[in-house]
């Protein structure tokens, strides 16, 4: 149905790799984000798993069947393009017969999945705009309905939301978790949005520069983030990094020093206890309590932004900038002496490659 | 109504005259008598008799002497307003005119001759419409038959200019291939070469094709012109290619790419070349000239050639007809230019 293989797939524009070595499987019926920085190389991979761009190396499979030199068209897979693409010139309802037609698909047929992706979306109003009359979210679901329309093996879709405004982007994020899970299909999705990523996956892929950096459901990649990219990508605000060194002490435990002196009883895994040296401690804004009590860090308030429910408060330590989500509202101000406690939180230690060190179990 | 002129009256100085204020009207009305001058010219000549025509200075307006027929004068006499010794006015016939003096008669008492210096009279002239200009050439002058010639050439090879130069500009702005930019290039630099360069081997050509004397003779080597692939590139340049990527995953041909996409939204473009077309072949004179040489093939541009032979032109058929020859151009601007606004190509995406 929609399995989607690709093997050691590479693209060079030129002189220019944009992908190395790419392996990816996505299962039938499943959710898979691309997500990462712009211009790593993401978009691209969709438009190659789409057709409209031809690997220079590796082999792209669809239902076991390779497909690197089938046209686009004859893939059977429909996208969301990032600028919708509507055709300007023709109303909705012929957008959406556009496809069909060049299937020679016979009228009362077009006529029936017309009428039934346009109930699902909830467009029927408008079928006989064009495109320059309709809102910007109408477009969104008039790109999103030519694809449902084609019945597509899989869905692809680059950036959907990201004209959108925030409120409609979240409630259109819903919409398309629901729409997933109507029509069980697979769904390649393309964003920089991490949390569009998390909410709406099944599985995450990370890349950077052309490489796949993690692959994962949104909960391994947060709490197991392979290395230090995926850490701060993953996760809102984004985790922070902290400086120091680490030094083995003893079976299963090894202490770090953080600049400025303060030492941390880390439990670790023996196989890497060997990773003394520099290392990179990352712990997440959500997971550091104000906390006077036993083994606090002094820190220095630098800015406080009261949320309401919670206060994000930007902080110095040693030297090194950090962030901490603090349930609540609290009465600080700039320039204000806490202390911070790491004790309840799970800190993952990151070698001087940015490698995770793997913890004690 | 009011506030229309007080738009169109407004000045830069409040209430005197700003030096900005009379250079605009000077340059404007300037500019209106340069532009509309010859065409009202034109039309109003277009219905002078010939001596009219050859009257000095020229009037814009068709004027003719009035006539009157005397009793005793086999012609009829031109009538010309007199000032008496007197000072009083009175209607006078010219009989004949020597040096300074003519010889006047009265049409009341047309045997008592008046002499009058030349400088005290002038002639009674009144507007009149010579439309036997336009009657006269459709009855002995086979325009309906050059009328057609006309259409046919400039409709087709209007036609076939769009869809050629289309093509090519789709190709051109559309895909990838290696040599684009130097074919485009090349395509261009054809616009510096002038037709009397080539009109020899073009007459080689359409002539071992055997299209001389036939109006696809006259079509074929004009319509692939390098002003339209160029504007029409330079359009098809500005469509999104997210909107052909789409049309692919849409299952279109390239060829229903090309004529379900592209050619409805370069719209805007295709009527500038539509009246660009229409207006190089309706007025086109040398080519036909060449190609053309039996008479019933001729073109109106052609044929109203016929009207100025050696000896003598006959302007006032020829003012009256090119008149005639104008009123399809500015037709067909009128009806195009409504197509010549800011495209839609962008309205389909965010």
């Amino acid at each position: 149905m929609g399995h989607i293989k690709l093997t050691n797939v590479t693209k060079s524009f030129g002189a220019v790799d944009v992908l190395h070595d790419i392996n990816l499987e996505i299962k039938d019926g499943e959710f898979v984000v691309f997500v990462g920085p712009s211009g790593c190389g993401k978009s691209t991979l969709l438009r190659m798993i789409a057709g409209l761009e031809k690997p220079t190396g590796g082999e792209l499979a669809i239902d076991g069947k390779v497909v690197n030199d089938v046209p686009a068209a004859d893939r059977g897979l429909a996208m969301v393009f990032q600028s919708y693409a509507l055709y300007p010139h023709m109303s909705v309802r012929q957008n959406l017969a556009f496809g069909l037609e060049n299937t020679r698909m016979p009228k009362a047929e077009i006529a029936e999945r017309i009428g039934e992706a346009a109930r699902m979306l909830e467009i029927e109003a408008y079928l006989e705009r064009r495109p320059g009359q309709l809102s910007g979210g109408q477009r969104q679901r008039v790109a999103i309905g030519r694809a449902i329309v084609r019945r597509p093996v899989a869905f692809l879709l680059d950036e959907p939301l990201s004209n959108l405004d925030a409120e409609l982007r979240g409630s259109t994020r819903a919409e398309l978790a629901a729409l997933h899970a109507r029509l069980s299909a697979t769904m390649i999705y393309v964003t920089h949005d991490q949390v569009e990523a998390m909410t709406l996956a099944d599985r995450i892929v990370v890349l950077r520069a052309g490489r796949i950096e993690q692959i994962g459901t949104p909960l391994e990649l947060y709490n197991r983030p392979a290395n230090r990219f995926v850490a701060g990508f993953i996760g809102s605000p984004h985790m922070n990094f902290l400086e120091g060194t680490l030094e083995a002490a003893g079976a299963g435990t090894a202490v770090a020093t953080l600049k400025g002196g303060h030492q941390l009883q880390v439990p670790i895994a023996d196989g890497t206890a060997a990773a003394e040296g520099p290392i990179t401690l990352g712990v997440r804004p959500h997971h550091i309590t104000l906390d006077a009590g036993e083994n606090s860090i002094p820190a220095k308030i630098r800015l406080v932004e009261a949320l309401g429910s919670e206060t994000v408060l930007h902080a110095d330590v040693a030297g090194q900038k950090i962030l901490i989500v603090a349930p609540g509202q609290h009465n600080l101000a700039q320039g204000d002496d806490v202390r911070l406690s790491l004790s309840a939180a799970p800190i993952h230690l990151f070698n001087d490659r940015g490698i995770r060190l793997e913890r004690a179990v | 109504m009011s506030r229309v002129a007080e738009f169109i009256f407004r000045r830069r100085g409040r209430s005197g005259w700003h030096w900005t204020d009379v250079f605009t009207w000077v340059w404007l009305i300037g500019g209106l008598f340069i532009m509309f001058g010859p065409a009202v010219w034109l039309v109003g000549s277009s219905f002078k008799s010939p001596a009219a025509l050859a009257e000095f200075p020229p009037t814009i307006m068709p004027y003719v002497t009035q006539k009157a027929t005397v009793e005793g004068y086999d012609k009829p006499l031109d009538l010309y307003e007199v000032t008496m010794p007197d000072g009083s006015k009175t209607v006078l016939a010219e009989v004949r005119r020597i040096g300074i003096v003519s010889q006047m008669v009265s049409p009341d008492k047309p045997t008592e001759i008046v002499k009058v210096k030349i400088a005290e009279r002038t002639p009674v002239r009144t507007m009149s419409f010579a439309t036997s200009n336009y009657s006269e050439p459709f009855t002995h002058f086979d325009f309906v038959r050059y009328l057609w010639n006309s259409v046919f050439v400039t409709v087709t090879a209007t036609l076939i200019t769009l869809i050629v130069n289309s093509m090519a500009a789709f190709a051109l702005s559309k895909y990838e291939f290696r040599g684009r930019t130097f074919a485009m290039l090349l395509i261009l630099a054809t616009l510096m070469v002038p037709l009397s360069v080539i009109m020899v081997p073009l007459y080689s050509i359409v002539s071992a094709l055997g299209l001389f004397n036939n109006l696809w003779g006259v079509i074929l080597p004009t319509v692939a012109t390098p002003t339209g692939v160029f504007i029409l590139r330079q359009y098809m340049l500005t469509i999104p290619d997210e909107l052909i990527d789409a049309a692919r995953m849409d299952k279109a041909s390239e060829w229903q790419i090309y004529w379900r996409i592209i050619l409805p939204l370069t719209a805007p473009a295709l009527a500038v070349l539509a009246i660009f077309s229409v207006v190089w072949r309706w007025n086109d004179f040398l080519w036909p000239l060449i190609v053309l040489s039996r008479k019933e093939l001729y073109t109106l541009q052609v044929g109203l050639s016929i009207y100025s032979g050696e000896l003598n032109v006959q302007w006032h058929f020829i003012l009256a007809m090119t008149v005639v020859t104008m009123i399809p151009v500015v037709l067909v601007f009128i009806f195009l230019q409504r197509f010549i606004t800011t495209g839609i190509a962008g309205t389909g995406l965010k």
